[in-house]
Order: structure tokens, then sequence, then C-alpha cells
């Protein structure tokens, strides 16, 4: 190992991290990310315990995803290079009922899921930690990029990591706050580059490997087909105008996503997009972009991590990767939130995260909960 | 804290004996048992010597007795062998719903891509057969029944004698698993009344990686491994000398282990260790029959405790105890045993295989039940934390 020569890449990072002598259970999903996470926090002299959860039934041909037989072999042979213990967890049944069946359940009516979300809030951080808890480890470390840090209040704050690019603090909104102090991620701090740099120099053997896809459980990128075989599909119906004129068929709800501008089957002079789904009546309701814009969204199942002070300036994301907006307003609404932008925002998809950012930098998450479609008018 | 290994039904550690018997091979003795030259000569003398060995443990001649490459070959061997000779009497075999993959996994393949019919024999809640629903499975066209000696993860000891007598009766063959049998108690084809037999070198302080299978005279069978005429064309594939070496030593050393004052040594450790368990803990609940069991092994079920949780503190603790079977993944799953049990939920969360050897002793029985006892609070505090 070429340890001695490369840098201390978390030195003075600005995210809490474990310390020397304490236990920290790493997930490590087999990719090059988490590997580092095991390999840094190895090299930092904590006790790392290895663990990769094994979510659900592969057929022994695929490769990628986090839970082919390659990628759990990858996790252990990083551990076996550091020498530490390695364990596979079987969270397939959870993770079918917690992340698989809500989203396709999410597809048929409608809406375009974030399992993402889902697997982090239910499953990583709920279910994972309380592993961590059982094998007496103070910490849990994953290889997201995002930061925890305390404030000037001293309370902790969950925080984009610095690579723009990378960063996947939309995905984190709904760990609960009172677990922050026992989580950590060192990459938060780090640039993708950087990382398979320290991954090179540390000879972690899966550095060179590529990143893995969107929807893990679904390897083929072919969601609709896996929605129908998974949970039936939604049925066929008409594609309208916002008038209700029809335009044309379509083969289920399930297989599209608001502001989809492909896949439509019809012939129109201006562009059409998908600008509603109703699953109730199997319609597929498509417009002009103008009809995408709305500056209103409602989220269901609100978490908040910090409380916005008075006059903070606040911004949100709708999607993974699209800029934070400005907020002009927000008030609570049931378990949720009704949140008004400054500007109008496009294709808010029902089912995806709204999360809403603050902070100095404005890179701190708030909050965030599921954009829910808003009925009222 | 020195580390502790009561996982002996998984495999144990190799005998300082068996090595030495081995090293030769490797070194010296590296010649092709089937050469005529003399290269092949003391290997060849030496595989004779062994098949000798392993036969007179299981009270077979040598001449039935072949080697293979463990106890997942033997028992894929058997089924397969005797279903491609038998396959103009009939598809069907009966086997049970606890026995090891090998034989279900196999069975289930035969069943899918050859139009075999298998019965899968129900046990009571404590893995116990009805012989009567065995005598009620046969038929006409049942080319075999297959039935583990002791099972794996309870221990349990089936009643192999009564079991191959009533197939008999109805003219049809019968093969044992005795791969976790051997070693612990005697085992002996004659008294079992088996036409077919499988065992395993490394459960016997023997290497990994050689087995046997006893083929009882004229029963039918179709080799399955083909090639180079070896095992008188029954295994074929060129000698695993060294291995089949480690396994007559083994085995001649299997004997002294298996006599009744050895067996009530271990007895007396497994008993302690389940005595000071179920004293020093509420809800716990043992698995299998406690009255017809090998006596290494024990099997306890606790309430309200995580297993993954259980078994991955105890390893931290450098103490090698398990739930149930190891898969090829290392992960956890629920043991397919325990669920054929049809125990109540609330035990087949945390079941815990506790399987002792040789080199336990008193001293390395406190300390696991101390700190099983002391993990088990702990884990049930930190679950009760959780959910309350």
């Amino acid at each position: 190992m070429s340890s001695s020569a490369a840098p201390d890449y978390l030195a003075g990072a600005d995210s809490q991290l474990p310390e020397r002598g304490e236990r920290v259970v790493v997930a490590m999903s087999g990719g090059v990310d988490s590997s580092l996470v095991a390999a840094l926090l190895h090299a930092r002299g904590c006790e790392v315990i290895g663990v990769t959860l094994s979510l659900y039934e592969v057929a022994s041909d695929t490769v990628g995803g986090c839970c082919s037989p390659e990628d759990i072999s990858d996790a252990r042979r990083v551990c076996g290079d550091l020498g530490v213990p390695h364990y596979v967890l079987n969270y397939r049944e959870r993770f079918h009922e917690l992340v698989v069946q809500p989203f396709v359940d999410s597809y048929r009516s409608g809406e375009t899921p974030n399992p993402c979300v889902a697997c982090n809030t239910f499953l990583k951080f709920d279910q994972l930690l309380g592993m961590t808890a059982k094998l007496q480890a103070k910490w849990l470390a994953t290889g997201h990029y995002a930061r925890i840090s305390g404030g000037s209040d001293g309370r902790l704050r969950l925080r984009a990591g610095v690579d723009d690019g990378k960063d996947q603090s939309y995905f984190l909104w709904g760990i609960r706050s009172e677990v922050l102090s026992s989580l950590t991620f060192p990459l938060g701090t780090m640039t993708k580059e950087q990382v398979r740099d320290a991954a090179r120099r540390l000879s972690v053997r899966t550095s060179g490997k590529p990143d893995s896809q969107d929807v893990c459980f679904i390897p083929s990128g072919r969601t609709a087909e896996f929605v129908a075989s998974t949970g039936g599909g939604a049925g066929e119906g008409d594609v309208v105008d916002a008038q209700g004129q029809v335009l044309g068929r379509h083969g289920g709800v399930h297989a599209f996503t608001i502001g989809q501008r492909r896949g439509l089957g019809i012939a129109s002079p201006d562009p059409l997009y998908v600008t509603a789904l109703d699953a109730k009546r199997k319609l597929v309701v498509v417009g002009s972009a103008d009809a995408l814009q709305t500056r209103t969204v409602l989220a269901r199942d609100w978490n908040w991590l910090r409380r916005p002070e008075p006059g903070e300036e606040l911004s949100a994301r709708v999607r993974y990767r699209s800029r934070a907006t400005a907020v002009g307003s927000y008030q609570p609404a049931g378990d949720g939130l009704r949140l008004e932008f400054d500007d109008a925002v496009s294709a808010v998809a029902p089912g995806q995260s709204l999360v809403l950012y603050g902070g100095s930098a404005g890179g701190e998450v708030l909050g965030g909960g599921t954009i829910t479609a808003d009925r009222t008018p | 804290m020195p580390r502790i290994y009561m996982d002996h039904n998984a495999t144990t550690p190799v005998d300082p004996e068996v090595l030495e018997a081995i090293l030769p091979f490797y070194r010296e003795q590296w010649g092709n048992a089937s050469s005529v030259h003399w290269a092949g000569r003391e290997p060849k003398n030496a595989i004779d010597d062994a098949r000798e060995a392993v036969s007179e443990l299981i009270g077979a001649p040598p001449r039935d007795v072949f080697f293979t490459s463990g106890g997942t070959e033997s028992d894929n061997t058997a089924l397969i062998s005797v279903a491609h000779a038998l396959a103009d009497k009939g598809r069907h075999i009966v086997t049970s719903a606890i026995e090891h993959p090998a034989i279900l996994d196999t069975l289930e393949s035969m069943e899918r891509l050859h139009g075999y019919e298998v019965t899968r024999l129900e046990v009571d809640s404590d893995g116990r057969h009805d012989l009567g629903e065995l005598r009620a499975a046969l038929r006409d066209d049942t080319v075999l029944v297959s039935i583990m000696l002791a099972n794996n993860e309870i221990g349990n000891i089936n009643p192999i004698r009564e079991m191959a007598d009533i197939a008999h009766e109805a003219g049809v063959l019968f093969h044992c698993d005795a791969v976790n049998a051997l070693g612990k108690i005697p085992v002996k084809v004659r008294e079992l009344g088996v036409d077919l037999l499988s065992i395993s070198a490394h459960k016997i302080y023997a290497p990994k990686g050689v087995g046997a299978l006893y083929v009882k005279r004229k029963t039918p069978f179709e080799a399955f491994l083909r090639g180079g005429g070896q095992e008188r064309g029954r295994r074929c594939g060129t000698y695993n000398t060294a291995g089949i070496v480690g396994f007559g030593r083994a085995a001649e050393l299997a004997g002294s282990h298996t006599s009744a004052s050895e067996m009530d040594t271990v007895a007396s450790l497994r008993d302690r260790l389940q005595e000071k368990i179920t004293a020093g803990l509420g809800d716990v609940d043992l698995n299998g029959d406690s009255g017809a069991r090998l006596p290494n092994t024990t099997n306890i079920s606790f309430d309200s405790v995580d297993g993954e949780g259980l078994v991955l503190s105890l390893d931290l603790l450098d103490i090698a105890i398990s739930t149930g079977s190891a898969c090829s993944s290392g992960s956890l799953d629920p043991s397919h045993v325990l669920v054929g049990l049809h125990k109540d939920e609330r035990w087949l969360a945390a079941a815990i295989r506790f399987s002792l050897g040789r080199s336990n002793d008193e001293a390395q029985v406190d300390t696991v039940a101390d700190m099983v006892i002391r993990e088990v609070t702990r884990l049930r505090s930190v679950v009760a934390e959780a959910t309350g």
C-alpha cells in the first residue's frame, strides 16, 4: 500500500468525522466512493466494520447496481485488503416493502418517485443505523457527497457536498435531525476527482469502477417495463389536451413523467409536453411548455432538519441536479408544506422531493418532503 | 480475549496429525495415482489405505466406497446417478423439508428441468418426521428416498434404520446424507440399512475438498462424472491424493472420538453451555429434538433479539457461532430448517447454532455463555429503546 505517500484527505475537513479508535460501521456498496470511505477512516485509525446491504435478488449474469455478487465481493475484498470485518446484511424483504413497492405504487398513481430518498430515509439512516447501535459503533459512515457540521448555535447541520456536480444532499432530507450526531459523510469535503485520485493513491481496488446508474434495482433502465411486470401496468387510456380533447392513446400513466416530451406518439406543430397525469381516469394530459410552469409547490410528509430563522434567505429544489430557486414564502399544510417560489419553476413532478435550503451560503438542508399534486385551485 | 470457535458443524480445523500425513503427498509423492510408472505407485497405495480407513469408519466394504470432492458432490451424485439408472421405473423422489441444500436444490432442479416429482416430508415443531407419512408417500414410481442422518442446524438424529426399512418394504432405494453425523456419532451403513451414504472429510478434522459416497453393491447407478475411468468408472477425475490421504488419517482418528466416553464429554460441555444460557436468560427456546440429537449441537432461539446483530456482535468479540447454514455470499438468510419447524414467529428471528468440537473446553463454554447472556441482554435493551 502506498498510503504513507498519500496526503491526509480528511485533514481540516469542515464536516464531522470519527476520531481515532472509534468504531464506525461503513455502508459499502462495492463502488469506489464507499470503498474510499472505509480506506480513509481505516487510515485515520478508526475501527472500521464494513457492511453491505443485500437489497434485491440479482440475476447471476447482471453486472452493476449495488447488490450484484460482484459488488458484494468487491466490498468484501476492499475490507479484506484493510484487514477489517465485512458483513452482508439481508435487507431484501425490507427493501421491497419500504422502497420497491412504494416506487411501483407511486408510478402507478401517476407520480415520479425517488427511491434513493426512501432507501436513505427508511433503510440506511433508520434500519442500518439501528444495526450500528447493536454493534456498539458510535458512527455510521456512507459515501454520500454531503457534510454535517455544527452551526453557531452548536446544533448539527446537514449541508451540501463541496462538489456541486456530485452533491447528494437532495436525497438526504428524510434524515431525522436527532440522528445527525451518529452520521459521518467523509466525502462531503472532496470532489469526485479527488476521490478517484485518493482511491488510486490508497490502492483501493475499486478505484477504476464506473459510477452506478440511477435506479439500482432496475439494471436494464427500463422503468416502465419494471413497473408493469412488478405491479401491473396502470392501464391504457387517452392522451388529452387541457380542454379534455382526446389526441391519442397511451399504454398506462406509469410510463410517463411530468415534462416528458418524447414517446407521446402525437403529431403536433408545437412541441407538446406531459403536464399532468390522472391515474384514476387513466389520462395523460399534454400541453405547451408554458403549462409546465408553476410557482406553488405542495409537499407531504415534511421533515424539518432546522426551521428557518426569520428573514433567512431560502431556496429550494424540485429535482436532483436542478438549480436551487429562490423561495418567496412557505406555510405548513397538514403534515406537509406549501411553498411559493419567487419565479416559476418548470415541470414539477409529484413523487419527487421538494428540498428547502438555507444557511449562510445557501447550502444547508433545512427540510424536505414529497411533492404532491396540488388539488386546490 | 483469545478467539473461540464453536461452529464445528460448518467445518473443523485440520488435525495436526492429518496435516502431517498429507504433506508428503504434496512434497514428494505428487504423482498421478493412475500412472503405471513409479510416480503413481505410492499415491495409489496411499489411496487404497485411505479407502480402507474411511470404509472401516462407516462399516462398509472398501470396494463400495469412492471418493468425491465433498458432501455436496456426494449428495448430487447419489440423487442423479440413481435417478438416471432408474429412469424407466419412474420419476418420483421422497425427501424431507429440512434436508441440506445440496439435496433440496438438486431435487428442485430435477423437478424444474427433468419432470421429476418430489415429496418433501414435513416435520413437527421439534423437527421429527412421521414414519407413517413416509410410508404413505411411497408410490410405484418412487425411485429413491433421501433423508439425512443428523440435521446440521438443529442436530436432530433421524431414525434412519426404520425409514430405510419402510423404503425397502416398498422396493425403494434409500440414500442418507451423513455429512454432519460422521465423527460425532457412530455411522455404520449396515446398521443403518442404507443403499447410499454421503460423507465429507472437513467435518472430521481433515481438509476441505474431499468426501466420499458409499454405494451398496448392485445398487442401480449411472455415473455422473465421466472421464478417465477412475474409481472404476463411478467417479472420474484425477485422484486428489493428498486430500484423500488426509481423509483416511482423519477417519482413523475419528474412530476413537466417537467412543461412548468421548461423546459423553462433548455432550456434557454442550449441556453445560445450554444450561448456563437458559438459566441466565429468560425467553429462550431450544430448537430440535433434545432426545435424539448430536452430542455437540444445540440450537437456541432468543426472543426480542435480532439474530444478525447477535452473531455479528459475538464475532466482534472473536466468538465464532452461526445462525444455521453459512451461505456463499456470507449473508444471513432465514433458516429453511427453522421455517420447516413451523415454530412461532418470535423464535425465528434469532436462532443461534452452537456446535462444539475437540478444541472446546469448560473455560470456553463458560466464556461463551457469559458473552451470549451479556450480548442478548444488551441487544434486548437496544431494541426496547428503539421501539419504546
